[in-house]
């Protein structure tokens, strides 16, 4: 009993932890807190080269960082490794052998030992920019969860050789598997195909909501709202949809039956512009979904700090705990979408008429 | 004169919502008369939410 209500502490603790976070980040500016709050939540819709969790002032103005520096990989006349603590949060010049590096606006730049950035007339820093392929903090949680994911399925298919009911793990998630597979896979892209595009399915329905939700813990995470990722998704399914389509797809692409023979030709480009408009859309809804929901969020945490009175407070909380449950839905419905419309698209892809009417 | 492109924000807005709207009234109506197919009318409504959805997200983004 008492162990359990150890969990049910911790639990609480760690849902409290944004607040107790963005409180700490306020702490010492009394200037301007409106745009300490913005500037805030630009930073945490940014990608970082460390995997920081907050950041404090202290009395003597020393700024202090919890967390742990990434690696950060360039190619710059060669492969150059090294930590991202060498930037000391981009208040210092990185040198690794000959070569010096600053980080302006989280871009890591070229520069020399005093780390001088020039700007244009736009205020864009016009130092050379080595290639990077930086374990950020994003391709970090990227990874992480592909591990969690690969670990949880492949222990949970181990337990099916021994028997068919589920154990473990494969309780909570079987039903959601078997879901996947009845309403979302079955009833689109239909009984004979579906087998070959599950695995993508249920992939990305698991990585998907579990970054989700991964964005609505303390620790900052924010894999969802950089549109580099979501457009790797939507790339992914429109490849496969492109690469799987049957002959009936492209006939319905280039050459639609049953309209007038003049309407296809202007039907043909409409169509061949949809298949592009298709994954596109994939890609802005999840993004501008999860952007949207944690900027919505993190606005309402700020509420306290602009109203500094108890009253503003609480209400600012209660929003804010409203609006998290609220995100926990979004998170799930998102991952589904994403997934029910890859499944659409896949389906369209596989489509065959053993009927000749037109339609 | 040049109208502040949070105005076009706010359209987008009203138009979304009046979509999303509607079509959960709708599904609202057809559920009410059909309740056995209610799984089926969810899907399809959520399909057709997220499609306006992502319209006026585009929009919002080019606004």
């Amino acid at each position: 009993m008492r162990s359990k209500l150890t969990i049910r502490l911790i639990t609480l603790l760690f849902f409290l932890f944004p607040f107790i976070s963005m409180a700490g980040g306020e702490k010492g500016a009394e200037t301007d807190i409106k745009s300490e709050i913005k500037a805030y939540i630009q930073h945490h819709l940014e990608d970082t080269y460390d995997f920081g969790l907050w950041s404090y002032t202290t009395d003597e103005g020393v700024h202090e960082y919890i967390g742990f520096p990434l690696p950060v990989i360039l190619w710059d006349n060669g492969l150059q490794v090294f930590l991202s603590s060498k930037f000391h949060h981009g208040e210092s010049v990185a040198q690794v052998g000959d070569a010096y590096y600053k980080l302006d606006h989280g871009k890591i730049y070229k520069t020399d030992a005093e780390g001088t950035i020039s700007y244009d007339e736009t205020h864009h820093a016009t130092n050379l920019k080595p290639l990077d392929f930086s374990i950020t903090k994003n391709v970090f949680t990227i990874m992480i969860v592909s591990l969690l994911l690969f670990f949880v399925f492949s222990r949970m298919a181990k337990t099916y050789k021994t028997s068919s009911i589920p154990s473990g793990i494969g309780r909570i998630l079987e039903p959601i598997v078997l879901y996947v597979r009845d309403d979302i896979a079955i009833p689109n892209i239909g009984k004979k195909h579906y087998k070959r595009y599950m695995s993508y399915l249920l992939t990305v329905f698991f990585f998907v909501w579990t970054i989700n939700l991964l964005g609505l813990t303390p620790l900052g995470i924010n894999v969802t709202n950089n549109i580099a990722v979501t457009f790797c998704l939507a790339m992914l399914t429109y490849l496969i949809t492109t690469f799987t389509a049957k002959k009936v797809y492209w006939m319905h692409i280039f050459w639609m039956p049953g309209v007038p023979k003049l309407m296809r030709l202007v039907l043909a480009p409409i169509e061949l512009l949809g298949t592009i408009i298709k994954p596109f859309s994939l890609m802005i809804r999840l993004y501008a979904n999860i952007t949207a929901g944690h900027i919505v969020l993190m606005s309402l945490i700020g509420l306290m700090f602009i109203f500094k009175s108890w009253l503003g407070s609480s209400l600012s909380f209660v929003l804010a705990f409203g609006l998290g449950i609220l995100e926990l839905l979004v998170a799930a419905l998102q991952a589904y979408i994403f997934t029910m419309l890859s499944a659409l698209y896949f389906g369209s892809a596989v489509e065959e008429h053993d009927h000749d009417h037109a339609h | 004169m040049e109208i502040p492109s949070i105005v076009g924000a706010g359209l987008i807005v009203i138009g979304a919502g009046m979509g999303i709207g509607r079509i959960g009234g709708s599904a609202m109506d057809a559920i009410a008369r059909q309740p056995e197919a209610s799984g089926k009318i969810q899907t399809a409504m959520l399909i057709a939410a997220a499609l306006i959805e992502g319209i006026g997200f585009a929009a919002l983004f080019a606004a």
